[in-house]
């Protein structure tokens, strides 16, 4: 199924980017997930109507972006593909919210507004969110995961899921070209085959865990688990972290595109 | 056949497919923007509790190969989860859940553990569910099929003897509780978040079918691979079947976890809820049958003054056609807050600061790749 080949593709490139080095490749992982954990935190705290108080916030991603040296068009495309739900879910407000706002000298419908601050928040979100896997990896992140006192068995669980990805979806690949090459015209699975179809594919997975776990013990494998990256604090990451929470603390506070714009239409006018 | 061949042939058998399935993202995992930081902090909590719960159980009860066998098969449902099949007679598609799956093949504890990751991993890379929403699929995906479905529904019908009918008839019903349960919990916090104008019926009404009918596929489709597990290796069933059995104690902690991570979430709200008195009051009624705020009404000033002066906090209303009305009327206020005194500046601050941030970005760019350029 092209959408399991897609699917892959997008991971690994995703590794690929996180594997590069920039200024904000090199921060120390926890900040990173810090920062847009406490960044999503605050972009969602803002009420259904704010549209305007939100712009700051776009400074974020686009930093991020800068300094990084990400690739615009991936990863702008992967935020792109995220956004019809939102849509989907969204555009029914201006349908069902009609309370007229007078904007300027224009009626629109009030629900326009949620939808728009929808959206906004959405984009911003799923920005950060891909930003911060594209900058710090799987394995950095599982490491950070460690610091934050998350047990052992979660994160090598997670590490290995995240690898085993990587196989199993090629054996689906696989699995499922060899069964349309046998199968032209059809779209997807037919029910009826669905169940022995992804019954092959648990005993192979079945068959690989327990070749996996048998190559693990012996080369050594007691249970115990080693993250490997040990980063450390250095203060250019407390500064990046320090830095971003003042940023998103006084954006939330005041209001600074109204500050910006009195002080602007003072000057004009 | 080498791989350009079938490469090619794929592309050009399969152009009508590519077009039909969708970039459809499933609304059971939840995207951030739905969520508001105190609901999806507090189901955070709870799936993190519960989380930890599971990890105790798991590594008191484990021998080694559990873990490699947890990441392959939470590889697997990934996987799985990428395979649309058709919906009968609709014309849409779906796809599985994976949570009952987790839950026979792995035991609930390890089930839930391997949902989590899968749900973490979706929401990094594939923006499939958001971040801060993570507590909110944790609980929704994993915890009503691995902890309710399973062991209520899906143990107790193939107590005993296991055959192809009780396997069947129990993962349908498992698959359809779970998934019901898991979209009107879906309904029930984004409603809490205030973030859409949909009203809670409409919402319900459209969300409950939907997941019914995935739900019977869920069913069928378990059903089918739990069948052909259990007959191709019917150890690895038995095995998940007598450790760990969920005896009453431990069923009575995993309620006590959800009643908590309930009270909590309706605890914390009714906390911060001083704006809209009204709606509390509304869903308060319903609920308890009752609308006491009295005893609670200094605080409730104390936080409105706080409030008013952080402006902090969302406002979420529950929308019914007599509260529309009053609070149309109560809110309209807060926009022109915005609009009337200062729209002018506000919208020529906000389009500016859009302008900086960009012009900001590419400035970097531009200076980074034209000192890359004299490096190189």
């Amino acid at each position: 199924m092209p959408d399991i080949s897609k699917a892959l593709y997008n991971m690994r490139l995703l590794d690929d980017l996180a594997q590069k080095d920039s200024s904000v490749h090199r921060i120390n992982s926890l900040v990173k997930l810090l920062t847009t954990v406490i960044y999503l935190t605050v972009v969602l705290s803002f009420g259904r109507y704010e549209i305007i108080r939100l712009m700051p916030f776009v400074f974020y991603p686009v930093l991020v972006f800068a300094f990084s040296e990400l690739p615009a068009a991936p990863v702008i495309k992967r935020i792109l593909l995220v956004e019809p739900l939102v849509i989907g879910v969204g555009i029914l407000n201006p349908l069902l919210d009609n309370q007229r706002i007078l904007l300027g000298n224009v009626a629109v419908s009030r629900g326009w507004i949620t939808f728009i601050s929808l959206f906004i928040k959405s984009s911003l979100a799923v920005t950060a969110g891909i930003l911060l896997i594209a900058t710090t990896g799987m394995g950095k992140l599982a490491s950070a995961l460690r610091l934050l006192k998350i047990p052992k068995v979660f994160v090598l669980q997670l590490l290995l899921t995240y690898r085993y990805i990587y196989l199993l979806t090629e054996e689906a690949a696989r699995m499922m070209r060899a069964y349309s090459l046998r199968a032209p015209g059809q779209k997807g699975v037919r029910l009826k085959h669905l169940g022995s179809f992804l019954g092959q594919m648990i005993l192979r997975t079945f068959d690989r865990a327990q070749r996996l776990y048998d190559s693990m013990v012996l080369r050594g494998f007691n249970g115990d688990y080693n993250t490997g990256i040990k980063e450390k604090l250095k203060l250019k990451d407390f500064a990046y972290l320090v830095g971003w929470i003042l940023f998103f603390t006084i954006a939330r506070i005041f209001d600074i595109p109204n500050l910006l714009g009195v002080l602007l239409t003072g000057v004009i006018v | 056949m080498n791989a350009v061949n079938t490469d090619c042939t794929e592309r050009n058998g399969l152009i009508e497919s590519n077009k039909i399935l969708y970039t459809e993202v499933d609304i059971m995992h939840m995207a951030d923007a739905l969520i508001s930081p105190i609901v999806g902090g507090t189901m955070m909590a709870a799936s993190a509790g519960i989380a930890t719960y599971s990890i105790k159980k798991v590594q008191s009860d484990m021998d080694d190969k559990k873990i490699p066998f947890m990441g392959v098969m939470g590889a697997f449902v990934f996987a799985a989860q990428m395979i649309n099949f058709q919906i009968p007679g609709t014309g849409a598609s779906g796809h599985i859940g994976g949570g009952l799956l987790l839950a026979v093949l792995l035991g609930p504890y390890a089930g839930f553990l391997t949902m989590c990751s899968i749900l973490l991993i979706q929401a990094l890379f594939f923006a499939d569910g958001g971040l801060l929403a993570l507590g909110c699929n944790m609980f929704n995906l994993g915890f009503y099929t691995c902890f309710l479905a399973y062991p209520l529904i899906y143990k107790r019908i193939t107590r005993g003897k296991v055959n192809g009918v009780r396997i069947f008839v129990a993962s349908l019903l498992s698959s359809i509780v779970g998934l019901q349960l898991g979209a009107f919990s879906v309904v029930v916090e984004t409603l809490l978040s205030g973030k859409t104008e949909l009203p809670f019926g409409t919402f319900v009404l459209l969300m409950q079918p939907i997941h019914l009918a995935i739900g019977v596929m869920e069913g069928i489709i378990s059903a089918a691979v739990i069948g052909f597990v259990w007959k191709a290796r019917p150890e690895i069933m038995e095995r998940t079947a007598n450790s760990g059995a969920i005896g009453s104690i431990s069923m009575k902690n995993v309620l006590a976890v959800f009643l908590v991570a309930v009270v909590l979430t309706g605890g914390v709200l009714s906390w911060f809820a001083s704006s809209n008195p009204d709606g509390l009051e509304w869903s308060m009624e319903k609920t308890a049958g009752t609308s006491e705020l009295e005893a609670d009404g200094w605080i409730y000033n104390v936080m409105s003054r706080l409030q008013n002066k952080m402006a902090f906090l969302p406002d979420y209303s529950f929308k019914t056609a007599a509260d529309d009305e009053v609070h149309t009327s109560e809110s309209v206020e807060k926009w022109p807050a915005v609009s009337s005194g200062t729209s002018v500046s506000g919208i020529v601050g906000g389009v500016m600061t859009l302008a900086m941030a960009m012009s900001v970005g590419a400035a970097i760019r531009l200076a980074k790749r034209k000192k890359r350029k004299v490096t190189a």
